[in-house]
C-alpha cells in the first residue's frame, strides 16, 4: 500500500510529505524552524506548552504543530509578528512561574527552556515572579536522580516517559491547576515508589526539573586524598557519546582520549569496563550452556547487567526470579576484582582503593549498594559511580584540553577488551556477545561469522534464532521497558500451557536503544543519535581482531591466575548475586 | 503485571460488590474511589493499594485522580466534619466570619482535625439551601442563618 502525497505550502514554499505527516515534521523537512517546548521526538506530542503554534489559512485559530497533520493545499504560516508575539507571551508566562538561579542549575548552558528565551531575547517578564510553594522541593531520595519540582513546566515529558516507554509508573501529575506537580503517588519521596533509577526522566526533562544526582564533588576528593588509591573503569557506552559535550559527532569513539583524560585527572590506575563485560560473557556463557545443553536451572535465562531492568525484575516481574542469570554486572564484577585480584597483585590493601566508575546511567549509582553482595570483597566494591554528563564536567573543570588530547592506553590486564566486550553498550549487544562464547562452548569451534544481525538496531523486540551445530536456540532481546511485558507473557503463557518456553535465551535492556540511549548519557537523545552511537560502537568491535571474550587472552589469564574456571566456587563468590522480591511502595 | 503490596487492609463486601459492579465499565475508577470515601470518609493509602491490585491499575493512576478531584480527602476527616458554605449567598453573608470563629474555637486551621479528633473543618461550596445563608453542617446535621455566638454552644453539643 502506498501512502498518499500531500501537498501544501509553508512560509509560501511548496512541500509534499505522505499524508499523516505533522505540520511540524514538515516544516522540518523545509528547513523551517518552529520552536517547540513539550514536544520530544521520543513521545506523542501532548500539545501542552503551546510554544509551536502556527497559522493555517482559512482556520481563525493558531494552530499547535505538533499535533496537526498537515492537509492537502494548507497555506502555513510559522512567522509573522502575531505568532512571535503569542510564542513570546507563552515564553513570559512560563518565566514568571520559574526560579531564575539558572547559573546554579543542573541545567544551566543546557537547557531547552533557556535556549528559548535567550533565542527570543527575552530581558524582562511583564508578569509578577510567582513560584507555588510546594511540600517537597528537591527530592534527593533515590540517590540517582534529584526531582525539583520548582522547575517543572509541566510539559509532561517525564511522565509519558515513566508510564508508557518504562511502564515504571513511579511518576504522574499529582494536584491540579497552579499546584499541580510531578511526583510519586501520595505523600511520599521518589525513594519509596517504583522507580527504578533509570533515569530516562532526566534524560527527557527539558529543564533542570530532573537532574542526575552529582558525585564529582566526591570523586574530586577523593583523588586528593593522599590516602586513597584511586582506580576508574570505563563503560562501553560512554566513549560513544562522551564526546557530543565536546563538539565532536554523536558515535565518535574516543577511548584512548579517555584512558589519557583520566590518568591526567589523577587516576592511577584506568581499567575499561569492556574487560570485565568479556568476564560477565564468560560466566554467562557457561550459565547458559549449564541450564540449556545440560538441563540444570530455570529456562529462559534472562540478562541482569542492567541495574533499572534488575529493580524492575524484582519488583515487578518477581515470577522470573529463577529465570535469572546470576551474573553480576559488569560495573560490579571490576570492583569485586580490582579490590580482591588487583589488590592482591598490587599489595593494595582493598579499603585503601578507592573504585570510580563512568556509566551511562544512572541506575549504575544504586547498583553499588543494591544488596551486600556488591560488597564481595569485604568492602564496597564499587565506591561511586559518575554519568557520562558528570564526567564531561569534570573533564571541562580539569583544565584539560580533551579534544586535542593524545591517546593513551589503559592498564593491563583489565583494561584489555574484545569487540564482544564493547557490544554491551547497544541493545543486544549481550545477547550477541554471550552468543559467540556460547556456541564455542557447545562446539569448540568459534561462528563462521560473528555478526548476529537479528538482535541489532532499535525494533523495541527482536527475536531470533541461533543455530548451534543443529540444535536451535531462540532468543528475545527486549528495550525499552514497557517492551518487556510482551516477551515475559510468552514466557508465561507457554509455562502455563504446558509447552516448551518460546525462547531460551532473554535480554532485556530498561533503557531506548539500549546504554548509548542511557538516563546518564548527554542530553538530547533521539533514535538518530543512538544509531549513531551504535554505529561507533559496532565499529569499534569490526575493528577488533579478537571478537569473543574466551579468546582474550587476559580473560584466559584471569582465570588461569585467579579464577580457576568459569562458574567456579571462586566465580560464584566474587562475580554472582541472589535476587529478592521487592514491594513497589515502602511507604 | 504482578502487584504485591503488603495488604493489610480488609475493603467491606460492599465495597468490594461495588468492585465487582463496576470494574469492566469506564469511569470505574472514580464511582469506586467515591464508594470508599463514603465508607471511611476518606481514601485511606491501604484502601487505594488494595484497589490497584482489584483493578490491575497502578498506584499513581489513582493518586493522580484523588489530587485532581478536591473531594476526593486523604486524611482521615474529624468524627463530626464541619463543612463551611463559601457559596455566593452564604459567603456574602459571613461565611468567613464562621470559619475564623471556628478555628478560634477549635484551635485548627481549614483542611485540619482538632486534637480530640472530633471535628474538623472544611470550606465548602454551595451546599444548595441559599435560603437558610450564612450555612454548615456538622455531621451530616443541617445549620441556616448561622450566628458566629452561636457557635460554642452547638460545638459543645457534639462533644457530649
Amino acid at each position: 500500500m502506498t501512502t498518499a502525497i500531500v501537498k501544501a505550502k509553508i512560509n509560501g514554499l511548496a512541500v509534499e510529505v505522505p499524508a499523516g505527516t505533522t505540520i511540524l515534521d514538515a516544516a522540518t523537512k523545509a528547513h523551517v524552524k518552529i520552536p517547540t517546548l513539550c514536544k520530544h521526538p521520543d513521545l506523542e506530542a501532548s500539545a501542552g506548552c503551546g510554544i509551536c503554534i502556527v497559522r493555517v489559512n482559512g482556520s481563525n485559530k493558531l494552530l499547535r504543530a505538533c499535533c496537526t497533520e498537515i492537509e492537502q493545499g494548507m497555506e502555513i504560516t510559522t512567522h509573522d509578528s502575531e505568532i512571535v508575539e503569542v510564542r513570546r507571551t507563552v515564553l513570559e508566562l512560563i518565566l514568571a512561574n520559574h526560579p531564575n538561579d539558572c547559573l546554579q542549575c543542573g541545567r544551566n548552558n543546557n537547557c531547552e527552556l533557556q535556549r528559548l528565551a535567550a533565542d527570543f531575547g527575552i530581558r524582562e517578564v511583564p508578569f509578577p515572579h510567582f513560584l507555588p510553594a510546594f511540600g517537597m522541593i528537591r527530592d534527593y531520595s533515590t540517590g540517582t536522580i534529584i526531582l525539583d519540582a520548582e522547575k517543572c513546566i509541566k510539559c509532561g515529558r517525564c511522565v509519558d516517559v515513566c508510564q508508557n516507554i518504562q511502564n515504571v509508573w513511579a511518576l504522574n501529575f499529582v494536584g491540579r491547576g497552579v499546584k499541580i506537580r510531578i511526583a510519586p503517588a501520595g505523600d511520599i519521596v521518589l525513594g519509596e515508589s517504583p522507580c527504578v533509577k533509570c533515569g530516562q526522566c532526566s534524560a527527557h526533562c527539558p529543564t533542570g526539573a530532573i537532574t542526575e544526582y552529582d558525585n564529582t564533588r566526591d570523586v574530586w576528593e577523593a583523588l586528593y586524598d593522599p590516602d586513597k588509591y584511586c582506580i576508574v573503569q570505563i563503560a562501553p557506552a560512554v566513549r560513544v557519546a562522551v564526546g557530543e559535550a565536546f563538539g565532536f559527532e554523536p558515535g565518535t569513539n574516543l577511548t584512548k582520549k579517555l584512558y589519557s583524560v583520566l590518568r591526567r585527572i589523577g587516576f592511577k590506575t584506568v581499567f575499561d569496563t569492556n574487560f570485565s563485560a568479556d568476564l560477565t560473557i564468560m560466566e554467562e556463557a557457561t550459565e547458559f550452556v549449564q541450564r540449556f545443553a545440560h538441563g540444570k536451572g530455570a529456562l529462559p535465562l534472562i540478562t541482569s547487567c542492567c541495574p533499572a531492568w534488575v529493580d524492575f525484575m524484582e519488583k515487578y516481574e518477581t515470577d522470573m526470579i529463577d529465570n535469572f542469570s546470576t551474573c553480576k554486572s559488569p560495573q560490579q564484577m571490576m570492583g569485586a576484582m580490582t579490590k580482591t585480584y588487583y589488590a592482591e597483585q598490587q599489595g593494595l590493601p582493598p579499603e585503601k582503593i578507592f573504585m570510580v566508575s563512568i556509566m551511562p546511567c544512572t541506575a549504575k549509582k544504586f547498583e553499588i549498594q543494591r544488596s551486600r553482595d556488591m560488597s564481595s570483597s569485604g568492602v564496597q566494591d564499587t565506591d561511586v559511580v559518575l554519568t557520562t554528563r558528570e564526567l564531561s564536567r569534570m573533564i571541562k573543570q580539569s583544565g584539560i584540553d580533551f579534544v586535542n588530547l593524545p591517546d593513551d592506553s589503559p592498564d593491563h590486564i583489565m583494561g584489555d577488551y574484545t569487540g564482544a566486550g564493547t557490544i554491551f553498550a547497544a541493545t543486544g549487544g549481550v545477547m550477541e556477545a554471550a552468543i559467540r562464547t556460547a556456541y564455542y562452548f557447545v562446539t569448540g569451534e568459534n561462528l563462521a561469522d560473528v555478526n548476529i544481525e537479528a538482535v541489532r538496531g532499535l525494533q523495541g523486540v527482536k527475536e531470533g534464532e541461533v543455530d548451534i551445530r543443529g540444535t536451535t536456540v531462540k532468543v528475545a532481546v527486549a528495550h525499552g521497558l514497557a517492551n518487556v511485558e510482551y516477551v515475559l507473557d510468552k514466557v508465561r503463557k507457554a509455562k502455563e500451557d504446558g509447552k516448551e518456553p518460546p525462547y531460551h535465551f532473554i535480554e532485556v535492556m530498561a533503557c531506548p536503544g539500549g546504554c548509548v540511549g542511557g538516563g546518564g548519557q548527554p542530553y538530547g537523545v533521539t533514535d538518530e543519535i543512538r544509531l549513531k552511537r551504535a554505529e561507533g560502537i559496532y565499529q569499534d568491535d569490526a575493528d577488533h581482531e579478537i571478537r569473543c571474550s574466551h579468546d582474550n587472552p587476559m580473560i584466559q589469564k584471569i582465570y588461569a591466575d585467579y579464577l580457576g574456571k568459569p562458574g567456579s566456587e571462586k566465580s560464584h563468590h566474587l562475580l554472582h548475586t541472589k535476587y529478592v522480591s521487592r514491594p513497589l511502595y515502602t511507604k | 503485571m504482578k502487584e504485591h503490596i503488603d495488604q493489610t487492609i480488609k475493603l467491606s463486601p460492599e465495597i468490594l460488590n461495588h468492585v465487582r459492579e463496576w470494574k469492566d465499565k469506564p469511569g470505574n475508577l472514580i464511582m469506586i474511589l467515591h464508594k470508599v470515601q463514603e465508607e471511611y470518609g476518606y481514601v485511606p493509602r491501604e484502601a487505594a493499594l488494595k484497589l490497584t491490585e482489584l483493578l490491575d491499575i497502578p498506584l499513581a493512576k489513582v493518586y493522580g485522580v484523588l489530587t485532581f478531584y478536591h473531594l476526593f480527602k486523604l486524611k482521615k476527616p474529624g468524627k463530626y466534619p464541619i463543612q463551611v458554605c463559601m457559596g455566593t449567598a452564604c459567603y456574602l453573608k459571613g461565611g468567613e466570619d464562621i470559619i475564623r470563629e471556628l478555628e478560634n474555637l477549635l484551635g485548627i486551621g481549614v483542611n485540619q482535625i482538632s486534637e480530640d479528633g472530633l471535628f474538623s473543618i472544611e470550606a465548602v461550596r454551595c451546599i444548595g439551601c441559599c435560603g437558610l445563608a450564612p450555612v454548615m453542617t456538622i455531621g451530616g446535621e443541617v445549620f441556616g442563618k448561622v450566628k458566629r455566638e452561636q457557635l460554642a454552644e452547638i460545638l459543645a453539643r457534639f462533644k457530649e
